[in-house]
């Protein structure tokens, strides 16, 4: 056997797209590999920063763009979140936010995380906090997903000006002309607390979120 | 490598469903739904690999439904943990990946009665949700430790990223062995 391919098997189960991809190699972690003796070529190895503690997480930065980092006043926005609907993020002000910045409907990567965070509504209502998916794909692209998907939160449009709301907080991505795949947990003062931008083929899990917002919540009590 | 005791991702005698000695010199933990096929693709991966380890390997389950992807996942969840009531889980786990394009109330129920169960009692737990909250906290304890997808693997507590196959799975454990 070559060089061990690694594919990414695990950002799966949501459509036979799916199954495309475990053909197609992908730049991703595949920390394991750095413990093979003999068989790695060339592996392109990202840090594993899943299991980090928070404050060594935010450190953002990927395609020469640089993440709002924590402490800075999350900009807000108003987006469409269906064809005739818009939502302003001020308007959770008072609650934690979770924005979940990502590259495109439909691909595969973007649709586990999605699922994801769509089994995971509860645990943020925990923390009473929003989640806010966040693409430039249009409004009836998103309700398509949302339909086909059963996601039961809200996928806000970043489609005009294209990529605006990413690029104030600076994960745009100009070569591919979407948005990072970028994760902003947001305090009820409007405040980041915490950025991470993950690698656009990496599922970037709810680890981080989920330890920003329990370190949130024991900061406020510990006031 | 040396993992610490307490580590979430490890299998926990008394709690986890658990196949092979709690002592054995490799754990390896799998976060799976029973609609996945993935997971259904990884079931008779981690079989060869649990046959040619024997008891040096002790494989643990947990479950991960993503139930708005897979609307049977929950309930066979459900069941699976049903059926562990009555003291067959691996056998239902078994029966669920094998037939995974048949997992409707009435194909669990059916599984209940192959297994001499009594179905009865294991379709109103299924029904109530007598096991959510088992469930769900395998979810919770996932999604904390790093579980974005299903199937996701830890080796000795550490997730593995790699390629699913029976080859590779058995160089990482062997090398978490080393």
């Amino acid at each position: 056997m070559g060089p061990l391919i690694a594919h990414q098997h695990r950002l799966s189960c949501v459509s036979e797209a799916e199954t495309l991809k475990a053909t197609k190699p992908t730049p991703e972690i595949r920390f394991f590999l750095t413990r093979r003796k003999s068989k790695q070529v060339g592996t392109f190895i990202f840090m594993n920063v899943i299991n980090k503690p928070v404050s060594e997480r935010t450190q953002p930065k990927t395609n020469g763009s640089a993440a709002l980092p924590a402490g800075t006043p999350a900009p807000d926005f108003e987006l469409k979140s269906t064809p005739d609907q818009t939502v302003r993020l001020s308007e959770f002000r008072g609650q934690p936010v979770v924005l979940a910045f990502y590259p495109a409907d439909w691909s595969p990567v973007c649709g586990d995380q999605m699922a994801l965070y769509n089994e995971m509504l509860s645990e943020f209502q925990e923390y009473r906090a929003e989640l806010l998916g966040i693409s430039v794909d249009g409004p009836w692209c998103h309700a398509a997903f949302c339909h086909d998907r059963k996601l039961h939160f809200p996928l806000l449009s970043d489609f005009e000006p294209k990529g605006d709301v990413a690029r104030r907080y600076g994960v745009y991505c100009d070569k591919d002309g979407v948005c990072e795949r970028a994760l902003f947990v947001i305090d009820a003062e409007g405040v980041i607390y915490w950025s991470y931008v993950s690698p656009i083929g990496v599922n970037p899990g709810a680890a981080g979120i989920l330890s920003a917002l329990e370190e949130m919540k024991n900061k406020k009590e510990t006031k | 490598m040396s993992v610490a005791k307490s580590n979430p991702t490890l299998p926990i005698e008394g709690h986890d469903h658990i196949q092979g000695s709690i002592k054995a010199p490799v754990a390896l933990v799998e976060y799976g739904d029973y609609e996945c096929p993935y997971c259904g693709q990884a079931y008779p991966i981690v079989k060869a690999v649990q046959k040619r380890l024997g008891n040096r390997l002790c494989f643990a389950f947990r479950n991960f439904p993503l139930a708005n992807m897979h609307p049977h996942a929950e309930h066979a969840a459900e069941a699976a943990e049903a059926a562990a009531a009555q003291g067959r889980f691996w056998e239902m786990h078994d029966l669920l990946y094998e037939n995974q394009v048949a997992l409707d109330d009435a194909d669990l129920e059916e599984y209940a009665s192959t297994l001499g169960l009594d179905s009865q009692r294991l379709m109103e737990e299924v029904r109530s949700g007598a096991h959510t909250a088992r469930i769900r906290e395998d979810f919770r304890g996932g999604a904390r430790n790093g579980v974005n997808g299903t199937p996701t693997f830890f080796i000795n507590g550490e997730r593995y990223d790699g390629e699913l196959s029976e080859e590779a799975l058995l160089e990482a454990l062997g090398e978490s062995d080393e």
